[in-house]
Parts: structure tokens; C-alpha cells; sequence
């Protein structure tokens, strides 16, 4: 490689960094390799060669271009994407996050107090989530996080040794290995069981106008699953007038700055509401690709849709076919007297398999009850 | 394939891919060139009918390396994708030795006649003078375990089989690795690969490709079958058309004796093209004579 290019090399690398793209240091030094092989005099080279080793992402793609454009032009000058303005809903979780603020004020004398504070819980888990104060609402979310949620398992194609004799299918490899010794005689067999392996979740949660606490609490939830061992992987989307994956968002150790992230990146939290658009967009990107293929899809939303209801329709119809359930978490089903007016959410209904409440702490128990196929709620 | 690579370019791999019957643009012909010159495996990832599986199966026509496939899909693992003995010939050999009064050991059990390699473990352990072209395709059906395996494969060309040893790579296949994008791939076999992301071609490429592919296609059908699919990639289908769906359209009305679309042939055809019930009725409800004037304007110039 010709001298001074390693430079050329590194900056160009920071520069992609500083624009907000993920640049490894094998990959600088895959990219420097493959200019050694390419050469620095055609640009259109440099390029690719640039794409093949740099980015990984078909979303980084415009990133790359931007700064590949600004720094071959010898201005190593880049814009920083636009800071995400911070949404009210971040703030607001982050003001009250100090805990030990909205901790009961602790008389701790005798056991009474703890007595109070345990009904306090019981009264809070049957609350509804939107008429939560601030305190309550972080006793609720504690609770949430407590939540212990799995999913309900389907066989894998894995079988592993069985312990009980003559439980599951024949072991012929673990057969002959035991029966080495007797020159072969299959005397004593060994069998082998499948593997059960939990479903993939996914959640699909409304954050437009009255949903949004519930959304809040959801996302809670999700990231609660999302930590839960005994849950196949969990992939969860927010969607309003637009969907956005915040799967990675919610990958974070720490909620809150979780559900922060997670807030912006979504644009449009207590938008209007287009399910149909939001659900063909999320059919056509992920679901049907794959990634509904035999899962548990988890919606959250009140139904109300400013779109065309047959679109509704038609989109459910497609992810019922693919997926193992679909669960609709609508939290308004709690209220007295409900019935499923709302355009959107009448013809989203023959599609769903459970239909539950999600209004408080209490029912959200529920529906982990409902996703780990333990408790048979309709 | 050249000598040696020292002296490849990568004009000369597009030109070896299209000898080969695959038009590629000059960002997939560099990304496959810097695979062959680096010795790394190329990630492709693209909606589906853009053309990934074909790349390898090119790639091991023009080297001469042998092409071995791995189809993976949840739940796949290592009897599958590397080894497994044959456990009825080593039961039968078990019986046969002691039939014959001698005792069979367990190294003659164990040995590499009742050893049957699957495609990774045939990659690294061939004896041709090519190396082969291990095609992984749609890893992303695969699970996160085998995902953690193949990093591994991939980074040490290597394969241990407890009973015998490992198996070591003289020099390393061509690894070709495709997928959907149903879910992401993990960041850590991404940065072990290089990446591509293929697209749809524009429409003077869609023409070269159906006209290499369905020669029988006359150049006049060509340019208005490329054109129709273009346009029809523009209705916000379930599914898009993609290329081979184009090549399979050209040639399915080649067959039929037609040299230019009309709207009957296309009513009839368009099951070729189009493999969802819905996206047939909305194309249908669109109307099919608009997409036949799209498809005899674009194609006429």
C-alpha cells in the first residue's frame, strides 16, 4: 500500500464514526487491505471497496455516502446527524426515575406500615395504569419489571439424551457408543427426547394519543421479556401514524434508558393511528419474512384507526396465517359495557386468537400468563 | 480462473461472472473480487429473488471449485452441517467382526470409512486443487447457536470430531453467505464477512440479464418484460417481482409463441411473475392494460 494512504485510511474511518456508524477496527483494517488490492486512484473503487468492508447495514448505506462524499472531496468535514430532539415522554420517565423519592416514607417502626404498603400493591396491581401519579407509576413499572415472563415452547429440530428408559426416539449414536464393549450387540439402548424451545415474541405496541401509558407500561413489559431466559427471542416495534423497531433499543441493560432510546427513535408518539398501513408495513418488512413465522405476536392498541379498516383486515388475515398466536392487548376491553365498535379493531378481531385486557399491573400477569401458554384467557 | 490472484482485477471478475451467465454491477463484481483476493466470506443480503444464490453457484463454475450447499433452517446443527457417523454400518461392521471371531476396537468404529461429511466439513477437507464454494444460504432461518458455530467455522477454517481430531483447511473455501434480512444476522459474523446489500437491477441491466438468461425471449419482449416488472415493482406488492421472476416471464412467453405483451397473454402469465392471490387482484383491479401500455412505452425505446 502506497505511504500516507493508512492515513487517509484512519481519517476517513473517524470521520465515518464521528457521523454515528459503527466502525470496528478489523473492519478499518479489512478496508485498508482492500485498497492495497483496488488502489486509491479510482474513486468509484475506493467506494466499493468501502461498502464491502465498512458497512454492514443497508441503513448505514446513506450515512457512508455522505461522508465518503464530504471526505474524497478533501473536506473531512461531517455534519453529525440530526440530534434527535428529546420527546416530553423521556423526560418525563427520567424526572421521576429517582427512586428513592417515590419510595413510602418510611416510619419503619412496627409491621403495620408494611401491612399498608402491602395492600398499597394489591390496590395499585388493579389500577388503571393511565390514572397512575407519578409515585404509583413507579411502584407499577418495578412490579412490571418483576414480571416473570417465558413463552410458550415448540419442538426444535435438536433431540438431546433421554433419562428414562424407552422415553422418545431411538439413540443409534448413543447406542453404539454404549455397546462398544459387547462387540456391538444393541443390548442396552439409549433414546433421545426433542428439545423444547421457546417461541419467538413479538410486540407491536401502539404509543399514539390515549394508548401511550399503556404503551409505556408495555414496552416495561417487553423489556422485562426481553431479560427473561426462558423467552425465545423478542422483537418489539412501536408504531403510530409509522412503525419503528426499537428491538435494539430495548436490548439495554438499564429500562429507562431503554424506553428513552426507544422514544427517539419513534417519531411520532401520540400521532394519529393508520394500524392497516402500520400493520402491511411491518408484514412486508419482517413479519411474513420471517420473523412472525411461528411466533407470538403481541399487539397493543385500541383499535381506533384513521385508515381503511379492510386494510386492517386483510394484514391481520396475513400474520394470522403466519404466526402461532396473535394476542390483542386492547387496555379499553377492561371498561364496563365495552364492545369492539372501533372500525379497525372489529375487523382485526376474527384474526386474533386471545384478546385480553392490559389496563393494569394485574392484567398484565395475564398476559404473561397468556404468552408462556399456561392460563387459557379469552 | 486466473493463475494466480495476484494479477485479478476486478474488471476481470465481472467479466468471468458474465461469461458465466451473471450480469453483476460493479459493486457486487468488487465485493466478490476483495472475497476471492482476502480470502473472506461474503455476506449478501437482499430481498429475495435478487440473485444471492446464484453468485455462488457462478462463482464455482468459473473457479472450478466444487459447490457445496448449506440450506440452513431453524434448529439445524452440527450432524446436519458438519458430521455424523453412519451408525448402521458401524453396527453392521460391529456384528460382522464379531461373526468373523475377532473384536472390533473402537478406533476401527470410529475411523473415517463410517464418517459422513456434510458441507462444512467437506469445505475445509477436500483434496481438489480449487478449493470448493461453500454456499451458507439464508442463515438468517438459522438460530443464534449455529450463528455462534459458523463465527467460529469461519474464523478458524477448522473442524474437530472428538473421536478422530481436527480438521484443518490447506487453504480455505470461498464462502458465500446469504440472507433475507428476516431477522438481523449477529454484528460479530457481520464483521467477520465482507457485505453486500443487492438490489433490483435498473432496467437496462433486467434487459441484458432476461436476454442472457431467456435468449429465446426475442430483444423486443425482453425490454417490455424488464419494463412491466419494473413497473410492477412499483405497486407496493406483498411480493415485488424479482429478477428470476422476470427470466422465468420472458421465457414462460417465449413459450407461448408471443413476441410482444398484449393483455390477454399477460392476464394469463401473470402467475409467473406474481405468487400471491392478492397481489394478482390488485394488479388485476389495477387494471392490466395500464401495466401493458407501461411495459410497451418503456420497452419501445
Amino acid at each position: 500500500m502506497m505511504a500516507g494512504a493508512d492515513r487517509i485510511v484512519t481519517g476517513f474511518c473517524v470521520a465515518l464514526r464521528a457521523a454515528g456508524l459503527s466502525v470496528p477496527t478489523g473492519s478499518v483494517v479489512s478496508f485498508a487491505e482492500a485498497l492495497g488490492w483496488v488502489g486509491l486512484d479510482d474513486e468509484n473503487a475506493v467506494y466499493w471497496a468501502g461498502r464491502a468492508t465498512l458497512v454492514r447495514r443497508p441503513e448505514d448505506a446513506a450515512v457512508f455516502d455522505r461522508v465518503f462524499a464530504s471526505y474524497w472531496r478533501h473536506h473531512p468535514v461531517v455534519a453529525s446527524p440530526a440530534t434527535p430532539e428529546p420527546l416530553p415522554l423521556t423526560v418525563a420517565l427520567d424526572e421521576d426515575g429517582a427512586d428513592s423519592g417515590d419510595a413510602p416514607p418510611a416510619d419503619g417502626t412496627d409491621g403495620e406500615v408494611i401491612a399498608v404498603r402491602y395492600s398499597a400493591v394489591e390496590v395499585l396491581r388493579r389500577r388503571d395504569l393511565a390514572k397512575l401519579n407519578p409515585a404509583e407509576w413507579a411502584e407499577a413499572r418495578r412490579l412490571i419489571s418483576t414480571l416473570r415472563v417465558s413463552s410458550e415452547v415448540r419442538p426444535s429440530r435438536r433431540r438431546r439424551a433421554s433419562r428414562g428408559h424407552g422415553r422418545g426416539h431411538p439413540d443409534l449414536r448413543g447406542t453404539v457408543r454404549r455397546n462398544l464393549r459387547r462387540g456391538g450387540v444393541p443390548i442396552e439402548r439409549a433414546w433421545k427426547v426433542r428439545v423444547m424451545r421457546p417461541r419467538r415474541v413479538v410486540f407491536l405496541l401502539d404509543v399514539s394519543g390515549s394508548m401511550e401509558p399503556y404503551a409505556r407500561a408495555l414496552a416495561r413489559f417487553a423489556h422485562a421479556a426481553v431479560g427473561s431466559r426462558r423467552i425465545g427471542q423478542v422483537e418489539a416495534f412501536a408504531f403510530g401514524t409509522r412503525l419503528t423497531r426499537i428491538t435494539k433499543q430495548l436490548a439495554r441493560r438499564d429500562p429507562d434508558a431503554a424506553l428513552g432510546a426507544a422514544a427517539e427513535s419513534v417519531e411520532d408518539w401520540s400521532g394519529g393511528t393508520r394500524i392497516g398501513s402500520v400493520l402491511q408495513e411491518f408484514n412486508d418488512r419482517w413479519g411474513v419474512r420471517g420473523m412472525a413465522r411461528g411466533a407470538i405476536v403481541v399487539i397493543c392498541s385500541d383499535g381506533w384507526d384513521r385508515g381503511d379498516p379492510e386494510v386492517v383486515g386483510a394484514e391481520m388475515a396475513r400474520i394470522s396465517r403466519v404466526a402461532h398466536r396473535v394476542v390483542w392487548v386492547n387496555p379499553l376491553k377492561s371498561s364496563p359495557g365495552y364492545a369492539p365498535l372501533a372500525r379497525g379493531m372489529a375487523a382485526a378481531l376474527p384474526y386474533v386468537d386471545r384478546f385480553v385486557e392490559g389496563h393494569a399491573v394485574e392484567s398484565l400477569e395475564q398476559l404473561a400468563d397468556v404468552i408462556s401458554g399456561r392460563e387459557p384467557v379469552s | 480462473m486466473a493463475a494466480s490472484t495476484s494479477s485479478l482485477t476486478v474488471e476481470d471478475v465481472a467479466a468471468a461472472l458474465a461469461g458465466q451467465g451473471y450480469l453483476a454491477d460493479e459493486g457486487l463484481a468488487t465485493s466478490i473480487f476483495l472475497a476471492v483476493v482476502l480470502h473472506r466470506p461474503l455476506l449478501l443480503e437482499g430481498d429475495a429473488g435478487v440473485g444471492k444464490t446464484e453468485v455462488a453457484k457462478v462463482l464455482s463454475a468459473w473457479t472450478g471449485g466444487e459447490l457445496l450447499r448449506l440450506q440452513c433452517y431453524e434448529g439445524i446443527d452440527v450432524s446436519q452441517a458438519v458430521y455424523e457417523w453412519d451408525y448402521a454400518r458401524q453396527l453392521l461392521h460391529l456384528r460382522a467382526a464379531e461373526a468373523g471371531g475377532a473384536s472390533a476396537s473402537e478406533d476401527d468404529v470410529y475411523s473415517e470409512r463410517f464418517l459422513v461429511r456434510r458441507p462444512l466439513l467437506r469445505a475445509i477437507d477436500h483434496a481438489a486443487p480449487v478449493p470448493p464454494v461453500l454456499l451458507i444460504d439464508e442463515v438468517d432461518r438459522s438460530d443464534d447457536e449455529f450463528e455462534a458455530f459458523l463465527l467460529e467455522f469461519l474464523s478458524e477454517y477448522a473442524v474437530t470430531v472428538p473421536e478422530l481430531g481436527t480438521f484443518k483447511a490447506m487453504e480455505p473455501p470461498l464462502v458465500i453467505i446469504t440472507s433475507n434480512r428476516t431477522r438481523d444476522v449477529h454484528d460479530a459474523l457481520k464483521r467477520r464477512c465482507l457485505y453486500h446489500w443487492v438490489e433490483h437491477p435498473g432496467f437496462e441491466r433486467e434487459v441484458a440479464i432476461v436476454r442472457l438468461r431467456a435468449p429465446e425471449a426475442i430483444p423486443r419482449l425482453a425490454r417490455q418484460v424488464a419494463g412491466a416488472v419494473e413497473a410492477l415493482r412499483e405497486m407496493h406488492l406483498y411480493k415485488p417481482p424479482g429478477v428470476a421472476e422476470s427470466i422465468d416471464w420472458a421465457a414462460s412467453l417465449a413459450a407461448l409463441g408471443c413476441s410482444e405483451i398484449d393483455e390477454r397473454t399477460m392476464d394469463l402469465t401473470l402467475g409467473t411473475v406474481l405468487k400471491y392471490q392478492e397481489d394478482q387482484q390488485r394488479v388485476r383491479a389495477a387494471g392490466v392494460g395500464d401495466l401493458v401500455r407501461a411495459a410497451l412505452r418503456r420497452g419501445g425505446d
